[in-house]
């Protein structure tokens, strides 16, 4: 099949994690009583773009080559 | 119940979801050629995606909300239905039978049945099989409507219409392989929603020993020993010491070969990813790389669970809701831990790996029935003579029509629960003693068509007397079993000790019966006709020169050690 299933996978756990982190940075601090009180949303937000890369840039150097 | 309010983010999330999936089906729609590019995406996915879609096939509704619940009820032993219940049946799939699956260029499993056996052996299959599908995505849709109804506020017709029209769209543009490929976004949803959700969990009870702490006041409370909801094997002694009522062997047998077995190793729905692979060695691996993931889900879904019913018990900071009759309603585990531990922005990608659970749930069972309603049912009885793109007009038509009938389901569903509840009876009845019949398809070529036939019909049979003169303890004469006879011949210590016993009896009448019955007709195929059917009569299949986890048999016996060292730790 001509479309590798990483590039799809990578951009869509970057977006989602791009959109967590920026939420992350100007949501009230309030919200995160229900999450002990750790910003998860920027951190999981962090470790999804990172996710998202990894991702994107294997599906992208199979396809280059 | 209290309410979830989304947030804008939360949505936006739950968009970029939807229109990546139909993105994805939109960008593989100039792929879709010939009939077998839809239905088996022309035998060209690499292993690791046929793997992870495998997986994600069987994940849909049942699994996450189902084995949460399992958890809570029943603690660390639910991880039975996957090293015991999972695991090696996968492997078993994966090194054995697959080269027959795969080598015999079959379409289907019932259209293996045709060829090894006959015709009215796969008309059987197919149709139950059929039935069976769209019954389960009908079933998921609806818990899918009920739980968002509750959780969200959402409409039960908006939810149904909305999960119903996004999966119908994915599948009509891409068959199979938009399929595939959504489950595989599925799986890294689903397992990237949840970490965080089991992280934050463990954290607040205190980790795994302040979980055991606190599981171990409530087994004492209910008159277990204190590790009875944290340690898996050490209380399957006799059924009275474990909250799951049952002994090891009625588990091992039951559940760990006869019902497991049973779907991993002859059900389309999870067989037909294997089948799309792009070649042998990785037909046969699909099933192993499943099986590594699958390994490691019960820390993503059953603990969840435990940490619902142990802070439900020591005042933490949730409590699990009651339903109508005063008994705890587990089901709600996952649903009431993402509300208290996500705020809005993380909430929204909890839920959005819900839905794609339920979504891939019923995507899977939708592309199973167009491809046996396609090739089994209509190329078989209805027209035989029609061209490939006929067929191809035909598996769009049969995904169409499926949803339909799924969403009519879904409302029956809500209206009459009982109807429900006798047809899942009706579908163990028929797929409990399936096993027996590919066992000895596979690995005796004395096996007739007539003895799979009437030994397959024998055996659902015995599943059905057994539930009819057997009773759970506590339990009134009907859907429960006992029906037949006023005075029943056994009572089981636990509904599931029931199950596995009603498997055990299909299973073992099926496969006497079909040993008795081949010995008494004559072979209805010649061994050239069988060869690439039957274990004694197929070539081995050469291994490749390539690194070991490349090789099946290596890859198989490595997933069955981490199995093992698995069970020992929570031993």
């Amino acid at each position: 099949m001509g479309l590798d299933i990483r590039i799809p996978v990578g951009l869509m756990f970057g977006i989602i994690g791009i959109i967590l982190v920026v939420y992350g940075i100007i949501a009230d601090p309030s919200i995160y009583q229900a999450s002990l009180g750790i910003n998860v949303n920027l951190w999981w937000g962090i470790c999804l773009v990172v996710f998202g890369l990894i991702m994107f840039f294997l599906g992208y150097r199979k396809r280059k080559a | 119940m209290t309410r979830i309010q989304l947030g804008a983010v939360d949505y936006i999330i739950l968009l970029v979801y939807f229109a990546f999936v139909l993105g994805i089906g939109w960008a593989l729609k100039r792929y879709m050629k010939t009939s077998s590019d839809f239905f088996l995406s022309g035998r060209s996915i690499p292993a690791w995606i046929a793997g992870l879609a495998f997986l994600s096939a069987n994940l849909g509704a049942q699994e996450v909300i189902g084995m949460a619940a399992s958890g809570a009820k029943y603690g660390i032993a639910t991880s039975h239905f996957y090293w015991v219940g999972a695991i090696p049946a996968m492997v078993f799939v994966g090194i054995f039978m697959m080269p027959f699956y795969y080598g015999s260029k079959a379409r289907s499993v019932p259209e293996y049945l045709k060829l090894r056996f006959d015709e009215k052996t796969r008309g059987l299959n197919a149709i139950s099989f059929a039935t069976m599908t769209i019954f389960s995505s009908g079933i998921s849709m609806y818990a899918l409507a009920k739980l968002f109804g509750l959780l969200l506020g959402w409409d039960f017709s908006f939810s149904i219409w909305v999960s119903g029209i996004i999966v119908l769209a994915y599948i009509v543009l891409g068959g199979l392989t938009s399929a595939i490929y959504n489950e595989v976004l599925q799986f890294f949803l689903i397992v990237l929603g949840f970490i965080p959700l089991v992280f934050l969990g463990l954290r607040d009870v205190g980790g795994w020993d302040g979980l055991t702490q606190r599981l171990s006041q409530v087994a004492t409370q209910k008159g277990f020993a204190p590790g009875a909801f944290t340690e898996s094997w050490s209380h399957l002694g006799s059924p009275a010491t474990n909250p799951m009522g049952v002994e090891w062997f009625g588990m091992v047998m039951g559940l760990g070969f006869v019902l497991s077995f049973g779907y991993w190793c002859t059900d389309f729905l999870v067989v037909q990813r294997a089948m799309a692979a792009n070649s042998m060695s990785a037909a046969r691996r699909t099933p192993l790389i499943a099986a590594v993931p699958k390994m490691l889900f019960p820390f993503l879904v059953i603990l969840p669970g435990m940490i619902a019913v142990a802070l439900t018990y020591s005042d933490g900071r949730l409590k699990l809701p009651m339903k109508a009759d005063g008994t705890m309603d587990f089901d709600m585990a996952i649903p009431v831990m993402l509300a208290s531990y996500f705020p809005s922005g993380l909430l929204g990608l909890g839920l959005t790996a819900l839905m794609a659970s339920f979504m891939s749930g019923m995507a899977g069972n939708v592309t199973a029935f167009n491809t046996v309603w396609t090739y089994d049912i209509y190329q078989s009885y209805l027209n035989k003579k029609g061209s490939d793109g006929h067929y191809l007009w035909m598996g769009r038509a049969a995904t169409v029509v499926g949803i339909l009938l799924s969403v009519v389901t879904a409302y029956l569903a809500s209206q009459f629960n009982n109807i429900m509840d006798f047809l899942q009876l009706v579908f163990a009845f028929v797929n409990a003693p399936l096993f027996a019949t590919f066992l000895l398809g596979m690995f005796w070529r004395r096996a007739t068509g007539h003895g799979a036939f009437l030994g397959l019909l024998l055996g659902t049979m015995a599943a059905m007397f057994h539930h009819g003169l057997t009773l759970p303890a506590g339990a009134t004469a009907g859907i429960k079993g006992g029906w037949m006879i006023s005075e029943v011949v056994k009572i089981y210590p636990s509904e599931m000790a029931q199950n596995f016993w009603t498997a055990i009896w299909a299973w073992s009448v099926c496969f006497g019966m079909t040993i008795i019955i081949s010995m008494l007709t004559r072979k209805n195929k010649s061994d050239e006709e069988l060869k690439g059917l039957v274990y004694s009569l197929t070539p081995k299949p050469e291994e490749e020169r390539v690194v070991w986890y490349k090789r099946p048999m290596e890859f198989g016996i490595l997933v069955l050690i981490l199995v093992t060292i698995l069970n020992i730790i929570f031993w």
